[in-house]
């Protein structure tokens, strides 16, 4: 088995190594976010600890704590959270090419496997510098995302978010998130139409389920062609 | 929130991870399927801004938070790092509370 050892210590990875553990501290600090406003939706401290350990992908876990904090259902929370959650098992069905091992090593690899760890993997050419971003980049996201959980959920005890104006925090980093989903026409119109889809059931759904019903608005992709005037239209 | 919830949801995440990674391997989806499931982050995500910028439970709001992502967006327009957005964000929030 290669394991991320060996890797770190050859001068040519070294430029990718400094890339990937940049990334885990930048995740860090948005971990921090994710602890305060974990705590503000009522989670405790163990509970928001044991929610970055264990579920360790960020979009899921910041869908589920904000559906929670206003007052949806833990089934409408759980839904919403684990659609976004089925896009690590496309990375998946990419990285597990990729990543050899032993069983073992693949079960610790899969729950490392996520937006940070497979972009920074597949944007390496050669094989052995996919595998050394991806175990580099998916370790220093886990650590980062770990401890900044903790800092942000102790802090999240000791001020009122309202007062710094952390509950902006959330969607201010989904914005982030998004703006490189809006490059391509098809990305772009399934945002928009998630977006409408969601703001015109606010009001008349329970909390949450319009989180889960603006996933339909993935079936943009289901024609095969350029989808029609009216996403050339958005795109514009 | 409940124990068992932070347990449902951590088993159900893991499973995707471990279907995708594990069970199916290097298996190719059905193009349709791909082309969909490559869309869920921008449809779910543009949802999630809309839904924590203007809603307060079931009520459609109009606050400081507005102004607040909306700053967020021209700095992550304008390429700044993650971290900033964040800032920018919840600082402009906070500044318009503390004013008003």
């Amino acid at each position: 088995m290669t394991g991320p050892r060996a890797e770190l210590r050859d001068p040519q990875l070294r430029s990718v190594v400094l890339a990937c553990v940049t990334l885990g501290a930048a995740v860090g600090v948005f971990a921090v976010s994710f602890g305060v406003g974990s705590v503000a939706a009522g989670a405790s401290v163990a509970q928001t600890c044991a929610l970055s350990l264990l579920v360790f992908t960020g979009a899921s876990q910041f869908s589920a704590v904000s559906v929670i904090g206003a007052g949806g259902s833990p089934l409408a929370a759980l839904s919403g959270a684990l659609v976004l959650a089925a896009r690590n098992g496309v990375y998946g069905l990419t990285m597990g090419r990729r990543i050899p091992g032993r069983l073992g090593t693949r079960l610790i690899a899969a729950q490392v496997t996520i937006d940070e760890s497979t972009a920074m993997a597949v944007a390496q050419d050669d094989p052995r510098a996919q595998r050394a971003a991806f175990w580099i980049t998916g370790v220093s996201v886990y650590v980062c995302w770990n401890l900044g959980t903790l800092l942000g959920a102790l802090a999240g005890r000791a001020i009122d978010p309202l007062t710094y104006g952390l509950d902006a925090a959330f969607p201010a980093g989904f914005v982030a998130m998004l703006f490189p989903l809006l490059r391509t026409r098809r990305g772009l119109l399934a945002a928009v139409l998630g977006a409408v889809i969601c703001l015109v059931l606010i009001p008349v759904t329970p909390v949450g389920v319009p989180i889960l019903c603006a996933s339909l608005a993935v079936l943009v992709g289901v024609p095969s062609e350029p989808v029609d005037p009216l996403a050339a239209e958005v795109a514009r | 929130m409940s124990w068992w919830f932070v347990l449902a949801l951590a088993v159900g995440a893991y499973a995707f991870k471990v279907l995708g990674f594990i069970v199916l391997g290097g298996r190719t989806l059905p193009p349709v399927l791909e082309r969909c499931l490559a869309l869920i982050p921008a449809a779910l995500i543009a949802a999630l801004v809309v839904k924590d910028t203007f809603s307060t439970g079931q009520d459609l709001v109009l606050d400081a938070r507005a102004a607040g992502v909306a700053a967020a967006a021209v700095a992550a327009w304008r390429r700044a790092p993650l971290i900033i957005v964040i800032v920018v964000g919840a600082a402009v929030t906070a500044g318009l509370r503390a004013l008003g």
